[in-house]
């Protein structure tokens, strides 16, 4: 999956725990049904956060969880579908 | 074949004894739909937190855990009570106070923990790392779990005890609660966390 087929981008840099699930959850409440959402964070924490956010929550599929390093910084990047 | 209970039962069968065991399935069905109503009203789940303390750090872990819970979908009520006040407190709140006394992690021995100002030394050198680190501040963390549905509660008791008035506390928290809703929500919780 690339970024391209993300309906909608979150970008939670320079955020830390608890605030990249919790707005990962706002966004994705308000996301329609079969898009991808795309979060992007800077908190290396969020790779497991996400990851089990979306697991136990019913029509989010984790799609797919990406490092990358943009601008001498460390980004993590996480694609949530909503399933129904 | 059919197994499709017959319309009338076979003459064999006392009339009566059919009749009373078409009552007690009928009760029957009753109750098992009336327990599978109550299951599905109970859908989303509970946690309570107790927070009983009013220092920066301690002030942390009860509203991270609410907003996180909140956002799995659990319904949260965060049950301030004792120094747990300050943290809703709104002009307190922003002035929690790190202890530097008696906490082995503090980088600071005891008798120079003790001298006047350094609680106010130690606080800082925190807040500065909180910043540092892009960790919420206590506002923000408490807006984010009003928004996100956690129920805040100020213990009405421990309200009057400290001269507290509800108004001192923010927007959306709810006072006149007392042990006896806390311990209904902790009963009906599927965890209860005293911190």
């Amino acid at each position: 999956m690339s970024t391209e087929t993300a309906a909608e981008t979150l970008d939670v840099k320079g955020q830390n725990c608890p605030m990249p699930v919790i707005k990962t959850k706002g966004a994705f409440d308000d996301l329609p049904v079969g898009e991808t959402l795309e979060i992007v964070s800077t908190d290396s924490g969020s790779m497991s956060d996400i990851g089990g956010w979306a697991e136990s929550t019913e029509g989010a599929e984790l799609v797919d969880q990406q490092e990358a390093t943009e601008g001498g910084q460390d980004v993590y990047k996480h694609y949530v579908r909503k399933t129904e | 074949m059919s197994t499709d209970t017959p319309a009338s039962p076979p003459d064999d069968l006392d009339p009566e004894a059919v009749a009373d065991l078409q009552a007690r399935i009928e009760a029957l069905e009753t109750e098992v739909s009336d327990l599978q109503s109550e299951v599905d009203d109970s859908g989303s789940q509970k946690m309570v937190i107790i927070a009983t303390k009013g220092t920066l750090d301690m002030a942390y872990p009860p509203l991270i855990l609410a907003s996180t819970a909140a956002a799995f979908g659990y319904d949260v009520t965060l049950f301030h009570t004792f120094w747990g006040l300050e943290i809703l407190h709104e002009e307190n709140s922003k002035n929690l106070q790190l202890s530097s006394v008696g906490n082995p992690n503090m980088p600071v021995p005891n008798a120079i923990a003790a001298l006047p100002g350094m609680d106010r030394m130690t606080t800082r050198m925190m807040r500065n790392k909180i910043d540092d680190n892009d960790v919420a501040s206590i506002e923000e963390l408490i807006e984010t779990s009003l928004a996100s549905g956690v129920e805040l509660q100020a213990c009405q008791m421990t309200i009057d005890l400290l001269g507290y008035d509800e108004d001192d506390f923010y927007d959306g928290v709810t006072t006149g609660v007392g042990a006896a809703s806390a311990f209904q929500d902790m009963v009906d919780a599927d965890i209860q966390l005293l911190v």
